[in-house]
């Protein structure tokens, strides 16, 4: 992990690169630096740090965070191998227009990973190859994954609830 | 395939002949050889014995010759991640276990470590060791019955009854250290749960570990001179590292491409960094070079644990923080803060302060990293395991294409997908 400083040195180069509001802030904890930027750089931002090192993405992974706004968040996790030091990039969308460009085309690694961001959470990368349901049904409707999708509640679909005439969508 | 070479000095045998004599009528287009018009799209799985799961394989065929694949997973998808955000931090560890099913301690490590940063908890150092111990014991099981299933796949029967013999015995210490045999619930947020037992479970581990070489010497023995499973290991499945690399592959099948990244040696966590042992690599990348890694390391997971065991240090198995780690049963009936902390834990949890962190292990399979985000209330808001399998199933088709569907079963079974990690 970078020290503060170090993140802080990141983070300038984002700004000097991409612009002064390009970044949105950056947080650093107990060896966890993550630096928040706005959502139309991440491609820019990642081929950025990829010159600085930072050549292999760890994970990709949603979270929501309700009841701040905007609420969906998607963290991509870098890694330099050769130092090794990790950096977390993460970007917020708000609910009504969750649109983020894939970063697939130029990371193989995050096709999958964007599916299920999409498919739990509702994020819609544009510009992925192939952005369908990975893990839920395809013709499951809503995002499970977000805050306020209850836990539980959810039909079985046994053939006894067929003769009641009840589904999925219901 | 060559012809099998003549030992017995007689010649060819009567059906030899019979069978050279036999001449085929000329096909105008050889299936399998080119580019055909006529490409079959078929569905392997998701019931398929050979799929380590229920993984559903989309295979374009031309002849016997993949020409595409695509996995569709989801199968298995039980919203573990949905249902940890339900749970106070110290009643995730069951779930999370039951991700990867072959490799439970490594799931509860991913997440009690990713926990234990986030608040900021020094882990003591004879919990560290036990885990260290623990985790080892854990890789072995799961190569063991990765090996044992794989050689299964590729026609080599007895092994699984082998491999599947060691395993016991790792489950026989792991069921006397924890009471369970899977899913152990060992490892706590601090700690471990109880220190390792006495009547012998130090001797009969340290039998195991110092017989483990023999048997993994055997188990080569055994695979390295069957030409039937050669033939499915040797020069298939080849994927350069770079390529593995941009699919986010990490473990046994980077390191089998000539990659030395292991996070035990990158990034020591839990104290690995006290130890000494080697990270096997392979030359080409191949089907083979992935079972010899993965056979090597059994060996080394062994030396781990044996240094772990020499150097046992003495004192607590579990963090003196009351605000985290349950009090000693004994001191229920004496003390009435201990009563009280007891009551908050198993009641409300313990709170964390908003916050977010990812951090990651070398598990069996790569990197099994854990996100948590805590909001300030005693549940996380969000859970996230990278599962390695998850990720590595992306290169299957990298892998595959090109080959025959023969090959496939084998790059499957040597790719080792875990469906409960993957579908989660």
């Amino acid at each position: 992990m970078p020290d503060p400083t170090g993140l802080e040195l990141l983070a300038g180069g984002l700004r000097a690169r991409l612009g002064d509001d390009a970044v949105v802030g950056t947080a650093h904890s107990n060896d966890y630096g993550s630096i928040e930027i706005q959502p139309q750089h991440i491609s820019a931002a990642l081929a950025l740090l990829r010159d600085e090192g930072y050549r292999f993405l760890s994970s990709v992974h949603g979270a929501d965070e309700y009841p701040h706004e905007p609420r969906l968040a998607v963290h991509y996790e870098l890694l330099d191998m050769n130092r090794p030091d990790r950096v977390a990039i993460k970007l917020r969308v708000p609910v009504d227009a969750p649109h983020v460009e894939s970063v697939a085309p130029s990371w193989p690694t995050a096709d999958h990973q964007e599916r299920e961001i999409y498919d739990l959470f509702g994020v819609v990368f544009d510009g992925h190859p192939d952005l369908r349901r990975i893990l839920m049904p395809e013709d499951y409707e809503g995002h499970p994954q977000r805050r306020d999708f209850p836990l539980g509640g959810e039909p079985v679909l046994f053939t006894h609830h067929e003769a009641e005439g009840l589904h999925y969508a219901e | 395939m060559t012809a099998p070479t003549d030992t017995t000095g007689k010649g060819p045998s009567d059906y030899r002949k019979l069978e050279e004599s036999v001449t085929l009528s000329p096909v105008a287009n050889p299936s399998g050889l080119g580019q055909s018009e006529e490409l079959l799209t078929i569905n392997m799985g998701p019931h398929h014995p050979a799929t380590h799961g229920v993984l559903r394989l989309l295979v374009t065929l031309d002849g016997e010759i993949v020409r595409d694949l695509r996995p569709l997973i989801g199968y298995l998808h039980t919203g573990i991640e949905k249902t940890c955000e339900d749970k106070p931090y110290w009643k995730v560890v069951p779930l999370v276990e039951r991700m990867d099913y072959l490799a439970y301690y490594f799931n509860a490590m991913a997440y009690v470590h990713s926990v234990e940063e986030l608040v900021g908890i020094e882990v003591p150092k004879r919990a560290q060791y036990l885990r260290v111990i623990h985790m080892e014991l854990n890789r072995i099981m799961s190569h063991l019955f990765w090996f044992g299933t794989s050689c299964l796949d590729i026609g080599a029967m007895s092994l699984l009854w082998y491999s599947l013999r060691e395993r016991e015995t790792i489950l026989d210490l792991f069921e006397s250290a924890s009471g369970q045999r899977v899913h152990t619930r060992y490892f706590q947020i601090g700690g471990v749960i109880e220190d390792i037992p006495g009547g012998g479970w130090v001797d009969r581990c340290r039998a195991f570990v110092k017989e483990l070489p023999t048997r993994v010497a055997q188990f080569r023995d055994l695979i390295y001179a069957n030409e039937i499973a050669l033939q499915r290991l040797k020069g298939v499945g080849i994927v350069d590292s770079q390529r593995l690399l941009d699919l986010g592959v990490t473990g046994p099948l980077l390191r089998a491409s000539g990659v030395e990244w292991d996070l035990r040696k990158a990034q020591p966590y839990s104290s690995y960094d006290d130890f000494e042992f080697g990270v096997p690599l392979g030359a080409v990348g191949d089907n083979f070079d992935r079972m010899a890694v993965r056979l090597a390391e059994m060996e080394e997971s062994a030396k781990i644990i044996e240094q772990a065991l020499d150097g046992l240090p003495e004192g607590p198995v579990i963090v003196d923080d009351r605000k985290v780690a349950l009090p000693p049963r004994h001191e229920l009936a004496t003390s009435m803060e201990a009563l009280i902390h007891h009551f908050k834990l198993v009641t409300e949890g313990f709170r964390v302060a908003p916050g977010e962190r990812y951090s990651a292990i070398e598990g069996p399979r790569g990197e099994l990293g854990c996100f948590v985000k805590a909001d300030g209330s005693s549940k996380p808001a969000r859970v996230h395991i990278r599962d390695s399998s998850f990720v590595n199933l992306q290169a299957i088709a990298d892998m595959c294409r090109g080959g025959y569907i023969a090959d496939l079963i084998a790059t499957l079974a040597m790719l080792d997908p875990i469906l409960g990690g993957i579908d989660r």
